[in-house]
């Protein structure tokens, strides 16, 4: 497989941003694309946020001026450009009724060689393959948060992915500086089967009273050695992000264990998202109260 | 004004974050459990907004962020410079 290096970003959030960053940060063509140019130049200052912060936070590579990196992401709300993608990632939210629209017009935009990859953390990799005529070059990869920090993403085998779009994808991880684990399609794969039951559980360990977030988070920190706890880690992604994925667990295994915490549902609705809305389980005030 | 104490500032700020902690100028912030380390974000927006001060990539470093007497250094510094520069202008 030869070099890829014009990749597109579908959505502008949370991943997308992260994403369009580590990739423009190795050198690639980056086209993000977004329904509102409102979306893209707050995704464009998310990305300059990052580049600026990089560093500090354990960043590696050469360190190379701002304007340049963020001068290889082309930002677009018709998918300008993608009929030039070798490779694409799709982060948008977790509704199969929006995403499946994406991927057909995906198909529909990019050349017969384009491998898709579905940035989720629920959906199956097959039903996504299915809604484009490509199958076989659909796989999911699913990068952590924050991606230009994080060294290894869990890469999804859908029950067509050929082994070519595997090595594909390795290709570009390898280019990112990064490596994949793969694993077998099933809804929530690895990471998220575990992980949004542990975050919806430590959410209602703080419903019930029986600890604050601090405390449920420093105990992860300062007795497991966690780096972040799961209340921080929730906030991190975006509880919204959270309790869609709870619900598309529940969903796919009919099987109440993923009973969304009511707390979780109500912090939602109000709006707290955690870090993305400045509040969550926690407070991202950058000034004084 | 160079001179003045930036630290009621700073601990305040840093109180709505670490609970019932009291936290003591040399302790590092980081290492307290209450915070990560994606917090230095956060605080060099705070200093940058509360002092009027512009922290350059050279200063983004942990050293100047990890503790209440490392931030009102690194303050005091930047703000003296700031200073400096407008009385030769």
């Amino acid at each position: 497989m030869s070099d890829i290096h014009t990749v597109g970003v579908v959505g502008a959030g949370v991943m997308g941003t992260g994403l369009a960053q580590a990739l423009a940060q190795t050198g690639h063509r980056v086209l993000l694309v977004d329904r509102t140019k409102e979306i893209l130049a707050a995704a464009e200052r998310t990305i300059a946020q990052g580049l600026r912060f990089g560093r500090v936070l354990g960043a590696k590579g050469p360190k190379e001026d701002r304007r340049t990196v963020l001068g290889r992401i082309g930002l677009t709300t018709d998918y300008e450009g993608f009929d030039q993608a070798d490779f694409v990632i799709e982060n948008i939210t977790e509704d199969w009724g929006l995403k499946k629209g994406v991927y057909e017009r995906l198909d529909a935009v990019c050349p017969e060689r384009t491998v898709f990859a579905a940035n989720t953390s629920v959906i199956p990799i097959t039903r996504i393959g299915a809604a484009t005529s490509r199958p076989d070059r659909v796989l999911g990869m699913h990068f952590m948060n924050p991606v230009p920090l994080k060294p290894t993403v869990e890469m999804i085998r859908g029950h067509h992915t050929s082994a070519a779009t595997v090595d594909t994808a390795r290709t570009l991880l390898s280019q990112l500086g990064k490596e994949g684990i793969l694993v077998e399609d099933s809804p929530g794969f690895v990471t998220n089967r575990v992980l949004m039951l542990t975050v919806n559980e430590a959410v209602y360990l703080v419903h019930e009273g029986v600890a604050g977030a601090e405390e449920v988070d420093r105990i992860f920190k300062t007795c497991f050695g966690h780096t972040m706890g799961p209340l921080e880690t929730a906030d991190l992604i975006g509880l919204d992000t959270i309790l869609q994925s709870v619900e598309g667990l529940y969903t796919a295994f009919s099987d109440s264990k993923y009973r969304p915490c009511p707390l979780l549902v109500r912090m939602v609705d109000a709006g707290l998202l955690g870090r993305k809305s400045g509040q969550g389980f926690y407070n991202y005030a950058t000034t004084l109260a | 004004m160079t001179t003045a104490d930036h630290k009621p500032q700073i601990l305040a700020f840093l109180a709505q974050f670490f609970g019932e902690h009291r936290l003591t100028d040399d302790e590092d912030i980081f290492a307290t459990g209450f915070v990560n380390s994606l917090f230095i974000m956060q605080l060099v927006l705070f200093v940058e907004g509360e002092f009027d001060i512009t922290v350059d990539d050279d200063d983004l470093e942990m050293a100047n962020f990890n503790t209440v007497r490392a931030i009102d250094a690194l303050v005091t510094r930047k703000r003296a410079a700031v200073g400096a520069a407008a009385q030769h202008s």
